[in-house]
């Protein structure tokens, strides 16, 4: 009788949730799309010369603090992003390291900050939407004022990008914006502003785009021209000549596509990127949460068929208990 | 079902004992340090880093600690949903140590929360991101909480002779004992799903994907049997009370099926998703995963037979063991198969350590207080040994 019960409950509201459970390994949801109006970063590692200019320029555009790795603190020495530094440029470095831009005995520059995900780990993470993704740029944005501190974005994130200040006692997570608080004053991305020879860029991914397929279609040594700054805004170009790209476009279809897009002639596991899939963690996740709280039918479901089972089977021993108590 | 000799009562006695003394010390270090902690910050006292965001006080004491927890889960699960009527007299006390330990686990996200102060953002529509796996969490566990203490409730009712309230909570309380065991069962299974999204950052043995979740729950479940068989021995010994040793063995043949099952599944699970080549490569998560297999896999063996489990001394080795192996499983997740490249290490700093060892100092404590002032063990005469 019990048993008959519990089985037909089951049918009612358990299944529910296993059939849930069952049918979502099929397919994640899909990544999500690039947004309209994305604007991005194009990082040419072949142009860059490893000035540094871009790490100085972050920190005085965002008021990051100074961070040192040498004895003698003269200068900002940061070797990796961190809760004081947003962006840095690491240097690859092989053998006799002769020949920028090849692997062997070779070296080049390669820079390292926000990836601005098409659809980020972070933002599905954060349970308090301190990370949120613009809908129309695309930049994914941190507000520290809704931000709990429990760093899921930074353990999620495959880039290893949102950092935390630990050392503080009102700490808070510190990561690449691109200038979003500069850009009401027509300004962007400090990085790209400065950056001498137009290693770091700025501009809409579709712009970005564009100016890939051109260096790409370029022959190595070919003459042409560099722009500097923002893609689309006053000309700072400067003749230049092209160097041998690799085919990957680190950012096209890695994790869903990023709104930083990279192209070097030394390979980006090299560089210090990891290999990634080209469907994000957040789909899959999201998919798993949606098949099984989706409208929460499913829990109330099982909480129904449970009351109905737990009607039954507790109360006789209520009455007693309370005859006793 | 219930009867006179084992209606719940107070134990009595006196609470001071070297023991407590020791507890009470343990859990006022691990007051000093987190004072210390909100003063000057997370990395004060603990190795955390940007590589290892999460140490001890989540792998541990909210993980590990709500899983451990999971008694009074397994027992309402078993007593009021398939109808075991038999091991209703487990049930409070399963329930008293489950309020504890999820209470604590609660109270202790707190200490590791950097921006604690908006901790209520995460209930808060406008802030709630629900698509998050910590938010499902979070409300869960909370809700879980509120739930339980409603469900302990009569134990406090009935030592203030409130019986009107008793009464009136009685005729509802049906509906409280679902959610306590829908809650659960929401959230022990998110704590798994918790790693999907650090996809390819976790070891292969542990990058389940949407299996994460079964396994989660599953493993929760029986660690709700092994720490009912192991709570049940310790305060049988402790309390110098006799064993319940009749009513454990059945619980123990559900577990040891319970067991498995779940080793069945795991192993079928590595094996299908190509990954249990990685079991055999010379790394420490390789040597940690067996580790963890041996904590479910000895038990299996030992437990294997009706006579052992009628065993006080082989139940208990077996719910250790078990125990155990929850735990590894979700140390193995959280941090030992969790790579974020290379460069980064963590182990937990003493302060840490202390932190944690108190928060379970505290939790043995208030459990010996309530069950020596409060109706919560099955009244029964002193063990004549």
């Amino acid at each position: 009788m019990d048993r008959r019960t519990f089985f037909k409950a089951s049918m009612a509201g358990g299944a529910a949730l296993a059939t849930g459970a069952a049918t979502c390994p099929a397919q994640a949801r899909d990544n999500n799309p690039m947004p309209a109006d994305a604007v991005g970063l194009l990082f040419d590692s072949t142009l860059c010369v490893g000035c540094k200019a871009c790490v100085a320029a972050c920190k005085e555009a965002n008021g990051m603090p100074l961070e040192f790795s040498t004895k003698d603190q003269y200068w900002d020495t940061p070797l990796d992003i961190s809760g004081k530094t947003l962006n840095v440029i690491k240097a690859y470095r092989n053998g006799k390291m002769e020949v920028k831009d090849r692997e062997e005995n070779g070296f080049a520059f390669i820079k390292k900050s926000c990836m601005h995900c098409v659809d980020p780990s972070c933002v599905s993470a954060c349970p308090v939407s301190a990370m949120k993704k613009d809908p129309k740029n695309g930049i994914v944005t941190y507000d520290k004022e809704a931000c709990i501190g429990c760093r899921y974005c930074v353990a999620a994130c495959p880039f290893g990008v949102p950092r935390f200040t630990y050392d503080s006692p009102t700490p808070q997570i510190s990561k690449c914006q691109l200038c979003v608080h500069r850009h009401k004053d027509g300004k962007y991305a400090a990085c790209a502003e400065v950056c001498p020879t137009g290693a770091t860029l700025y501009g809409t991914v579709a712009d970005i785009n564009k100016e890939i397929a051109r260096r790409k279609a370029l022959k190595p040594g070919e003459k042409t021209s560099f722009p500097r700054g923002k893609l689309g805004g006053p000309d700072q170009s400067y003749p230049g000549v092209a160097a041998k790209y690799l085919d990957h476009t680190y950012g096209e279809k890695e994790f869903g596509g990023t709104q930083m897009l990279m192209l070097s002639g030394v390979s980006f596991q090299k560089l210090g990127y990891p290999d990634l899939p080209p469907r994000s963690d957040a789909a899959i996740s999201e998919k798993l949460q949606h098949t099984l709280y989706g409208g929460l039918i499913a829990p109330i479901a099982v909480l129904g068929a449970l009351t109905f089972i737990a009607k039954r089977n507790v109360k006789p021993e209520d009455e007693e208990g309370s005859q006793h108590g | 079902m219930a009867n006179h000799a084992h209606a719940p009562r107070p134990l009595g006695g006196s609470f001071l004992s070297p023991l407590t003394l020791l507890l009470g010390v343990l859990a006022a270090i691990a007051g000093v340090i987190l004072v210390y902690r909100f003063i000057y910050g997370l990395g004060a006292v603990t190795n955390l880093n940007d590589g290892y965001p999460w140490g001890i006080w989540i792998a541990y004491d909210v993980v590990i600690g709500s899983a451990l927890a999971c008694g009074g889960y397994s027992m309402a699960l078993l007593v009021y949903i398939f109808n075991k009527g038999q091991y209703h007299p487990l049930v409070r006390p399963a329930l008293l140590a489950s309020l504890f330990g999820y209470t604590l686990a609660g109270v202790s996200v707190i200490f590791d929360l950097g921006r604690w102060w908006n901790f209520w953002h995460i209930f808060w529509p406008g802030y709630a991101q629900v698509n998050s796996v910590m938010f499902e969490v979070a409300v869960c566990i909370s809700a879980y909480i509120v739930v339980m203490w409603i469900e302990f409730s009569p134990a406090f009712l009935e030592k203030w002779g409130m019986k009107d309230v008793r009464q009136k909570l009685n005729k509802l309380l049906f509906f409280f004992i679902a959610l306590g065991v829908l809650l659960p069962s929401m959230h022990q299974s998110s704590l798994g799903s918790l790693l999907v999204i650090f996809g390819e950052q976790i070891h292969p043995l542990w990058r389940s994907g949407m299996m994460l979740p079964v396994i989660y729950l599953v493993t929760a479940i029986l660690l709700g049997f092994a720490v009912v068989i192991f709570e049940a021995t310790l305060s049988s010994t402790g309390f110098k009370r006799q064993l319940e040793t009749p009513v454990l063995t059945p619980l123990a043949r559900i577990m040891y099926w319970t067991l498995a099952a779940y080793v069945a599944l795991r192993v079928i699970e590595i094996v299908a998703r190509g990954a249990l080549g990685t079991a055999f490569a010379a790394t420490w998560q390789a040597f940690w995963f067996w580790v963890e297999m041996a904590c479910f896999v000895v038990p299996l063996v030992t437990l294997a037979s009706e006579n052992a489990r009628r065993s006080a001394s082989k139940l208990f080795v077996g719910a250790v063991l078990l125990m155990l192996g929850g735990f590894m499983l979700r140390v193995n997740g959280f941090l030992v198969g969790y790579m974020t490249g290379e460069g980064w290490s963590y182990f937990p700093s003493l302060a840490e350590l202390m932190v944690t060892i108190g928060i379970i100092a505290f939790e043995i404590l208030a459990y010996i207080y309530i069950v020596r002032n409060y109706p919560v063990l099955p009244a029964a005469q002193p063990a004549s040994r």
